[in-house]
């Protein structure tokens, strides 16, 4: 949370209002009624959202939406290593999401890792008939040809919901045959207005198939703790899990970043869940409080201020080992953070930065373009809610502008009147902004760096946005004749 | 809820390390290949996307086109983002976006809704509409849809909104690309033929090729001969456009008035017999002039073929500067074959990029020694085996149908060779075999500028053996004794 209200010069609420208007002057009635209460500007001092959200996409704007598969497979299934995760459907889906997110693994792939694309490869036939069959000879073969798997997730595309096939049963029956967990997750695309409904999907399927099967072997310590939302991007995970083991606490298990079946199933002998990525995994989180009495705290690790923060706010809930261990962490990480922000601040001080990236960083890398001097002059969520718009309030300067699934074209127009030096979001964004000769950085995928997270993040991170910014490659945009 | 699968709750139990040493040697082996090729159902890390990809490509091929998923959004999501990774460039399309209840209530108030929208806020001249798999799934009838829309004015009356289904539970790529080329082409030319007419052109169709650079270069070729043409599509400046500090949505693409004058054109070539068979079909039925279908200009012979083709079209004699532009790559292929011949390779992709690899490889005395077709057919087969027999260096090479790189692994490791040509996706094969990787195919997300070097015409065989010959003679300075090191190679 912000100390005070921040103003940008130039930004006014009335400012953003007219911008917003300008933006939706082209498009029809219906549409324009429908988008306008997803733009706005910021209320900071409400610490509400000023935006609609969570509703279904308007048709044929350009928006930037996945699908609720894209969500399941993509986002909270896909990262756990040790399973074969089956993309139920048309080969399409799995193509398109094969190692496309940058969620890193450790093992040997087809050994003991399985980072590759699986599918049923559906073709008329199977629409016609039904893939039932076919899935049970298919995860006979997996098994057999994967015997380190320790599970099979079946995540079905749109045409497995609409024909009517049960992939509940055949997956029950062949967990059975086989003695392995294969778990079956109805994420078809068409459901929902989102990747959203396929974390919620996912995380009901970890709850009703998963957690609570495994116990870690190793003796209870009071230390125990998950780290839930952490997907390992660029080798995020490599940076926060240490981080907090040198804070003294036990990272039992990673959900589900280079994540482990059994792990993420004994979850629920932790003491504390640690989440980074609320929009996607704080379903789990509300579970395991409810039903094993785990609490759970939100996390940022974005950029030196926010980590300091998150971490004694962590220290907080442990004895005084962990609150010393703690200070000494930030004792040790400042003056290299100091030394990070020395380098690169003199060169970002006062740029402006406009975001649009999934469910959480919109809001939570803010601090960490904070920390070397710049400011965010705009923010949106592909697939945020409510509760995620109430915590962006009072992370953004007030009256700069909120955006809620924006098109292509409000985008670009945002940004041809803020005149950002760099916009941060995802591939489809980026090179419609470099052509326009903004600097721009992929904030789904860290474009191919990593990590960003943690105290070993935020130095790459700091690299990577003063590359951008900086680089002369943006002065030949112009010719000289 | 919880433990639906009724699984006993056990202590965590770690695999041991002798265990992965055992099955990390094992998925090597002759046994795991057996049961690896035994597969019936699943299918692991294809070569093929689906058909809607293609589709998308082939619309951003046209002037002022605004390619339209009537489907999910994800799916547009996931075409546009293949695209940009692969061109490193934007690729504007719309989807309607369809949900739970366009499966209950059919998908016609979104795909107008979508229409309106689309045609207001982005301006095209062209929408191009294309299907995936939900619409396909509940029986979308996209005449009436698209016939009602106009109706309804949620598009003028006048616009061309050519549509193809394309469910991706049917062939690949390249049959959504051939589906959405001929609808185009059907809308576009729709009561222009004029008798008598002739544009003296010749229209190119260069296939689902994902090169921009090979664009380029048939368009450099016909330069060169002096006729004119008309490209169906020209994806050149689409996805090879200028970074000037101005977006442009429709950065190039074939002008309209051209692919819709281009039915009374002198003659029609279309490229790739298995990309293209249903345009070629139509246009052979309905097209003024002379008509060929060919394979893709890949190595030398099919590059002649090309050009005799072209010349013999259009009564022309073959260009001094081209005649000079073959004698140069013959000369670049005759001052490096050394470097080449004998070599195994591996080769996957789609069916007319591997004939177009298999011929270039054969005429260099090297071996197309696995051939891998994830979504093949018996013609294909039967054509590849033709071009093996009719070379002494296609002997004893193998074609496998319908296998995926799963399958290639098993081949690499228990039948060696020395590279790989395909696209990105071979690079974890390639790595665990620990050879050399050619990516010439589409996509790739993993090398710059990739898709800017032509592979087709005789340019194209200077940047294949270029790219090969060195890279061979790299991995020979980088892993030769100290004593074996040396200036010249």
């Amino acid at each position: 949370m912000s100390d005070k209200i921040r103003k940008i010069e130039g930004i006014t609420k009335e400012s953003t209002q007219a911008m917003i208007d300008e933006a939706l002057s082209v498009y029809p009635e219906k549409a324009r009624k429908k988008r306008a209460p997803h733009l706005a500007p910021n209320d900071a001092a409400s610490g509400c959202a000023s935006v609609k959200s969570n509703k279904k996409t308007v048709p044929g704007v350009m928006s930037a939406r996945g699908c609720a598969y894209a969500g399941a497979k993509g986002v909270v299934w896909g990262p756990i290593r040790d399973m074969v995760h089956v993309s139920h459907g048309p080969v399409g889906c799995g193509w398109y999401s094969w190692g496309t997110r940058r969620n890193m693994m450790t093992g040997i792939t087809g050994v003991n890792n399985f980072a590759m694309q699986f599918t049923s490869d559906f073709q008329e036939k199977d629409i016609v008939y039904g893939g039932d069959k076919k899935l049970k000879t298919l995860l006979e073969e997996a098994k057999e040809l994967f015997p380190l798997a320790k599970g099979i997730s079946v995540l079905s595309e749109c045409p497995v919901g609409l024909i009517g096939d049960d992939i509940n049963s055949v997956a029950k029956a062949s967990a059975k045959d086989l003695d392995i967990p294969i778990i079956p997750c109805n994420c078809e695309g068409f459901r929902g207005v989102s990747q959203s409904l396929g974390h919620h999907i996912s995380n009901d399927t970890i709850r009703d198939y998963i957690i609570g099967t495994r116990e870690f072997a190793e003796p209870e310590s009071p230390y125990d703790i998950a780290l839930i939302g952490e997907y390992n991007i660029g080798g995020d995970a490599w940076s926060t899990k240490p981080l907090l083991e040198e804070c003294g606490l036990n990272v039992k298990s990673v959900w589900t970043g280079d994540g482990e079946l059994e792990k993420i199933a004994a979850t629920h002998k932790v003491k504390l869940n640690v989440i980074h990525c609320y929009r996607s995994m704080n379903y789990m989180c509300k579970v395991m409080e409810e039903k094993f009495g785990i609490p759970w705290i939100e996390l940022n690790f974005f950029g030196p201020t926010k980590i300091r923060q998150s971490l004694r706010a962590l220290a907080e809930l442990f004895d005084d080992n962990i609150k010393e261990k703690v200070e000494a962490v930030i004792a040790k990480y400042d003056p290299i953070m100091q030394a990070v922000i020395e380098e690169y601040k003199p060169r970002l001080d006062g740029k402006k930065v406009m975001l649009l990236v999934g469910g959480l960083r919109p809001r939570h890398t803010i601090g960490a373009y904070e920390d070397l001097g710049m400011d965010c002059v705009g923010s949106g969520y592909e697939f945020a809610h409510t509760d995620d718009y109430d915590r962006t309030a009072p992370e953004m300067p007030d009256a700069t502008v909120v955006y809620d699934d924006p098109s292509e074209y409000e985008f670009e127009k945002f940004a041809d009147a803020l005149k950002p030096d760099l916009v941060g979001s995802g591939i489809k964004e980026k090179y419609v902004f470099q052509k326009m000769g903004i600097p721009f950085r992929q904030m789904h995928s860290w474009d191919y760096s990593g990590p960003y997270h943690g105290y070993k993040g935020f130095e790459v991170f700091a690299r990577d946005v003063d590359m951008a910014i900086n680089s002369p490659t943006w002065n030949l945009v112009k010719a000289p004749y | 809820m919880s433990n639906l699968l009724g699984l006993e709750v056990k202590k965590i139990v770690e695999t041991t390390p002798e265990e992965v040493e055992r099955v990390k040697e094992w998925i090597n082996t002759e046994e795991y290949k057996e049961k690896n090729f035994a597969r019936q159902a699943l299918v692991i890390n294809p070569v093929h996307a689906c058909q809607p990809l293609g589709a998308q490509l082939a619309a951003h091929g046209f002037e002022g086109t605004l390619p339209f998923v009537h489907g999910s959004q994800g799916c547009a999501s996931y075409y546009r983002s293949t695209l940009n990774r692969h061109f490193r460039e934007p690729a504007p399309a719309v989807s309607d976006s369809m949900t739970e209840d366009g499966a209950v209530f059919g998908g016609q108030n979104n795909l107008h809704e979508g229409l309106e929208n689309a045609n207001a806020i982005y301006k095209p001249k062209m929408i191009a509409v294309f299907t995936s798999c939900m619409p396909e799934v509940i029986g979308d009838d996209l005449t009436a849809f698209i016939k009602n829309a106009k109706q309804k004015s949620c598009v003028p009356k006048d616009m061309p909104v050519p549509f193809a289904n394309t469910p991706s539970f049917n062939g690949t790529h390249i049959h959504g690309y051939d589906s959405m080329l001929v609808s185009i082409l059907q809308t576009l030319t729709e009561g222009k033929q004029i008798e008598g007419r002739c544009t003296g052109k010749l229209n190119l169709i260069p296939g689902c090729d994902f090169n921009t650079g090979d664009y380029r270069e048939y368009k450099r070729i016909l330069k060169e001969f002096g006729i004119p043409y008309t490209m169906l599509a020209d994806i050149s400046d689409t996805f090879d456009s200028p970074c000037d500090g101005s977006y442009h949505i429709y950065a190039g693409g074939t002008k309209l008035e051209d692919a819709a004058d281009s039915i009374n054109g002198k003659a029609t070539i279309a490229i790739g017999p298995y990309a293209t068979p249903k345009t070629f079909g139509w246009v052979k039925d309905n097209y003024s002039g002379k008509h060929v279908s060919m394979p893709m200009p890949m190595g030398i012979a099919k590059t002649d073929d090309f050009i005799m083709k072209v010349a013999e079209l259009f009564g022309k004699e073959v260009p001094a500067s081209l005649k000079n532009e073959r004698g140069r790559a013959v000369d670049a292929v005759t001052d490096s074959h050394q470097y080449m011949h004998g070599k195994k390779f591996a080769v996957y992709g789609d069916p007319d990029y591997l004939m177009g690899y298999v011929s270039f490889l054969l005429e260099m005395g090297a071996r197309p020694h696995h051939i891998l077709c994830s979504r093949g057919s018996k013609k294909v087969e039967k054509e590849l085996q033709a071009l093996l027999d009719g070379s002494m260096y296609g002997q004893g090479c193998k074609i496998y149908m319908n296998k995926d790189l799963w399958h290639l692994r098993s081949l690499l490791m228990t039948d060696p060779v020395d590279a790989v040509i395909g696209d990105s996706h071979g690079k974890f094969a390639t790595r665990d075999a620990k050879i050399p990787l050619f990516r010439f195919g589409f996509p790739v997300f993993d090398r710059v500028n990739k898709h800017r070097y032509p592979l087709i015409g005789y340019q194209g065989v200077v940047n294949m053996v270029t790219e090969i010959c060195n890279k061979f003679i790299d991995i020979k300075d980088e892993t030769c004794e100290d004593r074996d090191f040396e200036l010249m190679r």
